[in-house]
């Protein structure tokens, strides 16, 4: 019984520190921002690492689960004679939860264990240290464009993916099921409100952006100069990520209302 | 200690301690470096050398302890403050930390965009001259994973000695290198030390090397330092330092790192 509160109370001690280590990285983070130079070329770099190459699964996964809500969107509705409010189920399914959501939970599986594994890399063989030794603020040439870019990324990333997400469930609702093509994007388009919608979930996936961008870059940063300690922050990254995406949507659905 | 060995000092260890998390490595190290000499720290794994060039490159701060380097107490300065010391400084790794995702070119040429206002012309001489100095040619566009071992460490070197440093530290130069890559190392900081008059400050294991290319040996061992020329340790009567040497003796030549690549196979 005392182990078990001894490592309790050890665990919560643990994310105490860490909570209060990731505030000062988050701070240094905009100092560095505000201090110049200014890296346009790191950050354009980033921009297409992170971004451009998440391209191809964002798109793919987005046209998959599009095709998947418009089929189960289909077969729930015509039951109560409603399918011509498929757009609608399609469209607010994706455009307030999915979208955001899967698009955080790709990007973190894709580009923040990436990330991750690259500045830990960096630590592992010193490089970082190189950097400080030559005078440079690693923060400022490293941690900073990677998190800055993830910011940037995740909003434009999750339009796509609910754009491509509306298509499949367009294709599978007009072309597979029948559904009349002018009445979907009708229905889509009476049913959904920019400024709480689309707006707000723009604003889910800003957030879900600074929380993968600090994890990634922070638990890369801080992991042990081994190759089993880059493996484990890798790790780290996508399960710490992936679970906190989730709580905070439940936080910000419960508290905007997004 | 004379007042003029004092004077002569360019890093100085009063005292020093220092710890990771209880294992304690340095305890109450007091020694000196002289400007423009090759000051070789040597001592068995574990002994604490390349904590003491991190502890000079402000890497790691002591617990206890003065260390001044070209005159600044660098023991409490904050990082930001730091970065006005390491002007002063540069540092060659023990595996290179060269920044893999740019070539040996951009790496060369990294420290020079950064620090100075040289234009692009200026720029490709001065990596060209560093890459000569260190007889490295037409390595430009490789990436470090394509040089072997020794080749990286010699791009390395170049690379701390493009901003014309006061001080150099090296950490571990002959590890993992084939004996003729040893000595040609070992031959290239000699030449960089007597032709730009730089303080080196070098940590080995590797006695032979040590012997030859050392002004002042500064020993790491366990009840503390015994420092002195490769002379005077030689001669030395003290027990320990002639256990140490002939100990480390009896395992030379062998490599350090199995899997090192030997020089000659890099692409």
């Amino acid at each position: 019984m005392i182990g078990v509160v001894r490592d309790l109370g050890y665990a919560v001690l643990r994310f105490i520190d860490h909570l209060g280590k990731l505030t000062i990285f988050t701070g240094q983070i905009v100092r560095a921002l505000v201090t110049p130079p200014v890296r346009v070329r790191v950050f354009v770099a980033e921009l297409f690492n992170l971004g451009v190459l998440s391209l191809v699964i964002i798109c793919v996964c987005g046209l998959a689960v599009g095709m998947v809500l418009g089929l189960q969107g289909y077969n729930t509705l015509v039951r109560f004679g409603a399918e011509n409010s498929l757009g609608a189920v399609v469209g607010l399914s994706l455009i307030r939860e999915l979208g955001p959501v899967l698009t955080a939970l790709l990007t973190t599986g894709r580009a923040g264990s990436a990330t991750t594994a690259e500045i830990g890399t960096m630590v592992a063989t010193e490089q970082l240290d190189g950097l400080r030794m030559m005078s440079v603020n690693p923060i400022h040439l490293v941690v900073m464009p990677k998190t800055m870019a993830m910011i940037c990324v995740m909003p434009l990333l999750s339009a796509l993916f609910i754009v491509f997400g509306l298509a499949g469930g367009y294709f599978v609702g007009v072309n597979l099921m029948g559904v009349d093509g002018g009445t979907y994007i009708a229905s889509l388009q009476s049913a959904v409100d920019y400024y709480d919608d689309v707006a707000g979930s723009l604003l889910k996936a800003l957030v879900f952006g600074v929380l993968v961008g600090l994890i990634a870059t922070y638990r890369g940063y801080t992991c042990a100069p081994t190759s089993a300690g880059v493996s484990s922050a890798t790790t780290s990254t996508v399960v710490i990520g992936s679970v906190s995406v989730l709580i905070f949507d439940y936080f910000i659905t419960a508290l905007w209302g997004v | 200690m004379n007042r003029g060995a004092e004077e002569d000092a360019h890093v100085t260890f009063t005292g020093v301690d220092m710890a990771f998390d209880d294992r304690a490595v340095l305890r109450g190290l007091s020694c000196q470096f002289p400007r423009g000499k090759i000051s070789v720290i040597l001592g068995g794994s574990g002994s604490g050398k390349t904590t003491v060039l991190r502890l000079i490159g402000g890497l790691v701060h002591p617990q206890r302890g003065c260390i001044v380097v070209a005159g600044h107490d660098i023991s409490q300065l904050s990082e930001t403050q730091m970065y006005v010391v390491r002007a002063k400084l540069g540092m060659m790794f023990q595996g290179g930390a060269l920044l893999d995702s740019l070539t040996i070119f951009d790496n060369l040429a990294f420290p020079l965009r950064e620090h100075t206002r040289m234009g692009e012309a200026e720029i490709v001489a001065e990596v060209h001259a560093n890459l000569a100095a260190v007889g490295l040619s037409g390595v430009d566009d490789l990436l470090p994973g394509q040089l072997s071992g020794g080749m990286i460490k010699r791009a390395a070197l170049a690379r701390a000695i493009i901003t014309h440093p006061e001080i150099l530290l090296v950490d571990e130069p002959f590890s993992g290198l084939d004996p003729i890559s040893v000595k040609r190392i070992e031959a290239l900081l000699h030449r960089i030390n007597r032709e730009r008059h730089i303080t080196m400050l070098v940590s080995s294991h590797h006695i032979p090397s040590t012997m030859r290319m050392a002004d002042q040996v500064v020993l790491l061992l366990p009840e503390g330092p015994v420092a002195g020329s490769p002379a005077e340790l030689q001669r030395s009567a003290d027990p320990r330092v002639a256990g140490f040497l002939n100990e480390e003796r009896e395992e030379e030549p062998r490599p350090e790192t199995p899997g090192a690549m030997h020089e000659g196979a890099a692409p």
